[in-house]
């Protein structure tokens, strides 16, 4: 079956981690020059699938070939040499390297022969000439500090790193889950350089519209198995998402009934030096309120701000009429306004502890009495209200970190709910969430909403922010830019045009 | 996959029981001395020291931070003691100042890390030499002798036959159990180890548990002061030196994350237990000191490497 065309082919693979099955005879083939989407929800076997093909994992059975070769990589390092490179969802570059260090980090050039000096201007020249290939100058230069980066130019250089490999086969894992719109153009370009030179490309995905702007075929995996593998263009929104999902979904966006009342919550003249300026919001219960803009606007910044996580120069908080001082996050629930924060990891979830103390911890005011847990109390609210969210768990006491990303969202949810929340602020909810626990979040907001609770939700997907929102505000440079309120005004377009737009000032 | 990582729990705390089995059942065989009242009392009257000091550590290290000045503030109490005994002051009012004064060091440390930001290690490192300067200043470098018998009681008396030595170990031991187990207090040191941020966000007030930590080694650091001074019958100003190390060890291989947010007092009381009872097998079987502490700190390799690979499996 192995085409000679095939740059990389797996047949068969399948992998058990502690006798659940995770992978089950998986195939994957990819041809040089070709951009391949990998779909499937969280927990479908994607990233362990690329972590045997890395040699992070080894695979229980089944074969790689590799450029003709049968091919059993021992680590990233010989995957890597052999041509093989991935682009993480998370980066981890070493801050206070400089970028043409670290694309030859462990290979550098040195000044003389077996003695340990690093040629560091030939390391910058040989950086400099990749750059200019990829036509990326303007972007980064070899002695920038990695510290100095952000995401979109971190990941360029990671990218570039991977072709002075002289890699093959690129596998990127959402590479467009933190970046602006503009900078996805720019990754957009470097993409067809790479197709252009006959890289092959695995892109691991949950955007629809990206997979068929992008993508030449897509390979879908569901619960492990291999589903299918379709050409682009022969194949529909639709039929992907049955492949993922094993079952149709609806157009995506829940209709929202709710009434919109009087305004819970007011944010006046909200300040932060250098992070952002002048912010008036107003949430109303049964409101979703959309917070549009670019990476770095300053949209969580100011959600941090009010649930009293950063600091504040100046600026007040109004909770149905009256005024409130928020300084601490403790301060902000006892007022019931409550945050899911963006990165679950960084600040949502106690990764090491049970689900059970991660949805109890914000709310021991509910299960102690004279500062002892009612562990019985605890046990039985924590599992009614994750059971409410259907969270696929086996036990509420297992560790929060075994769950899938959507599944630990709704984790998170279920200790926001908990808390009671009047005003509930949903930081980048369904970010690096699958289609099916999409649904299933989309679905929690509306029910929220009739109960009259007003929501802020930031999000960067503006097909979500549009089918979600009574409201979008969009923010720039720190600044509110506008603010678009029913269905007919509010398109991508002029959400971007405002998005951009403050930042010309 | 949880069910695994139960029994990888187990096994590990099975494994730490087992081997300190191993070991009584060992030396009752290569050594008549060992199964002897005698010598049960004294190695339950050693470990008591290491015990309590071990448990304020656990607290330390479950919130990701370490303290190093637990032996200076052992000093810094057992001089206090020793000078205002030598005043003849009420015993039970210079316990009360004793224990106070190493909790005002502990405060200290708290403040210092969770208000200002100083890493924890560098943070103690500074407080450990300060309070053996400290101790060392404040008794002119020389010992107090004390003689007050009440005093005495607490390192050298028995309670229902039992050491009251042993008694404060099993007291302290306790408290910490059902503190860390069964108070918002405890949940929330997990939750700060686990990670500080999310902890924050949910409302904990993560800085004054911090501190609170702190302050409950320097709680343990006064008692034990009480204990070992007591038991020499003297104010010493070099007493306690190198017991962070002791008590970071027991810490260690009783399976607590170095890193915070994952362990338990069960397994330091068994890292404990292990301790005490091979430094006890090694003195009877005549071994150098020397060679003990290599062996020690093999323990801790073995332990610490045991702890990774179970729970490496998870993944």
């Amino acid at each position: 079956m192995a085409e000679e065309k095939h740059i990389l082919w797996t047949s068969g693979i399948s992998k058990s981690f502690a006798g659940v099955k995770v992978l089950d005879g998986v195939e994957l083939n990819i041809i040089p020059g070709e951009v391949h989407a990998l779909m499937g929800e969280n927990g479908a076997g994607k990233s362990t699938l690329m972590k045997i093909i890395m040699g992070i994992y080894t695979k229980d059975s089944g074969q790689i070939y590799f450029e003709g070769k049968d091919c059993d990589f021992k680590s990233p390092k010989d995957a890597l040499e052999a041509g093989i490179s991935m682009i993480h969802q998370e980066l981890s570059p070493i801050p206070e390297m400089t970028v043409s260090e670290n694309v030859f980090l462990g290979r550098e050039q040195k000044k003389v022969k077996g003695l340990p000096f690093v040629d560091k201007k030939e390391l910058n020249k040989r950086t400099q000439i990749l750059l200019e290939e990829y036509e990326l100058t303007q972007y980064i230069t070899p002695n920038m500090k990695m510290k100095d980066l952000n995401i979109a130019q971190i990941q360029m250089v990671e990218i570039i790193k991977a072709i002075s490999y002289h890699s093959k086969v690129i596998i990127m894992d959402e590479p467009t889950s933190s970046l602006s719109e503009k900078e996805t153009v720019i990754l957009y370009r470097i993409i067809d350089t790479l197709k252009k030179n006959q890289v092959g490309i695995i892109y691991i995905s949950h955007r629809m519209e990206e997979v068929f702007e992008l993508a030449d075929r897509v390979s879908v995996l569901r619960d492990g198995k291999f589903i299918g593998c379709e050409t682009v263009a022969n194949t529909s929104r639709e039929i992907l998402i049955n492949m993922m999902v094993g079952r149709e979904l609806g157009s995506g966006y829940p209709k929202n009934s709710a009434e919109v009342g009087e305004v819970l919550l007011e944010v006046k003249d909200f300040n932060r030096k250098g992070v952002f300026e002048d912010i008036n919001l107003k949430v109303r219960s049964g409101e979703i309120v959309g917070m549009a803009g670019l990476v770095g606007a300053g949209r969580s910044e100011v959600m941090r701000a009010l649930v009293g996580y950063d600091k504040l120069d100046s600026g007040k908080v109004f909770m149905q009429g009256k005024e409130i001082i928020i300084k601490h996050p403790k301060d902000a629930k006892q007022n019931h306004i409550i945050m899911a924060p963006e990165d679950r990891k960084e600040m949502g979830l106690l990764l090491c502890r049970s689900i059970k103390e991660n949805v109890s911890i914000q709310n021991m005011d509910r299960i102690s009495r004279a500062s002892f847990v009612n562990k019985a109390k605890e046990k039985k609210i924590c599992s009614d209200i994750t059971k409410q969210m259907n969270t696929k768990m086996n036990s509420i006491n297992d560790s929060v970190s075994s769950l899938s990303g959507g599944n630990q969202q709704k984790v998170v949810l279920s200790k926001c709910l908990l808390s009671e929340p009047k005003v509930l602020i949903l930081d980048e909810p369904t970010r690096g969430i699958d289609v099916g626990a999409k649904a299933a979040i989309y679905d929690i907001m509306v029910k929220l909403t009739e109960q009259g609770i007003g929501i802020i939700m930031i999000s960067s997907e503006m097909p979500e922010l549009i089918g979600m929102s009574n409201r979008v505000v969009v923010m720039s440079g720190g600044h509110i830019t506008g603010e678009i309120e029913g269905e007919e005004a509010a398109s991508q377009q002029t959400i971007l045009k405002l998005a951009l737009g403050g930042k010309e000032k | 996959m949880t069910q695994k990582k139960d029994i990888g729990k187990i096994v590990r705390d099975f494994g730490l029981a087992a081997v300190v089995l191993l070991i009584i059942i060992v030396m009752s065989f290569l050594s008549e001395s060992f199964l002897t009242t005698n010598n049960i009392t004294n190695i339950l009257r050693q470990i008591s020291i290491n015990g309590v000091l071990a448990v304020g550590m656990t607290f330390v290290v479950l919130t990701g931070g370490i303290d190093l000045s637990v032996g200076s503030l052992v000093a810094v109490t057992s001089v206090i003691c020793g000078s205002l005994l030598e005043g003849e002051m009420n015993t039970f009012l210079v316990c009360i100042i004793g224990v106070a004064a190493a909790m005002a060091f502990g405060l200290l440390n708290g403040y210092l890390v969770s208000y200002v930001g100083f890493q924890p290690f560098i943070a103690t490192l500074a407080t450990m030499t300060i309070g053996r300067g400290f101790a060392m200043v404040y008794a002119d470098g020389k010992p107090y002798i004390i003689k007050d018998p009440s005093f005495i009681f607490i390192g050298q008396g028995k309670i229902a036959g039992i050491p009251t030595l042993v008694v404060i170990l099993l007291v302290i031991c306790m408290l910490g159990i059902i503190i860390l187990n069964t108070t918002t207090f405890g949940r929330y040191i997990f939750a700060i180890g686990g990670n500080k941020n999310a902890a924050r966000l949910s409302g904990v007030k993560t800085k004054k548990i911090e501190m609170l930590v702190y302050l409950l080694s320097g709680f343990c650091c006064g008692i034990v002061g009480l204990m070992l001074s007591a038991r020499i019958s003297s104010g010493q100003p070099t007493a306690g030196e190198g017991y962070e190390l002791d008590a970071i060890a027991a810490v260690a291989i009783g399976g607590t994350s170095m890193n915070g947010g994952i362990g338990s007092l069960r397994g330091t009381i068994l890292g404990f237990l292990i301790l005490g009872l091979l430094s006890n097998s090694m003195n009877l079987m005549n071994i150098d000191s020397f060679y003990q502490n290599i062996v020690k700190g093999i323990i801790i390799i073995l332990a610490v490497f045991l702890d990774m690979k179970t729970k490496g499996k998870q993944d």
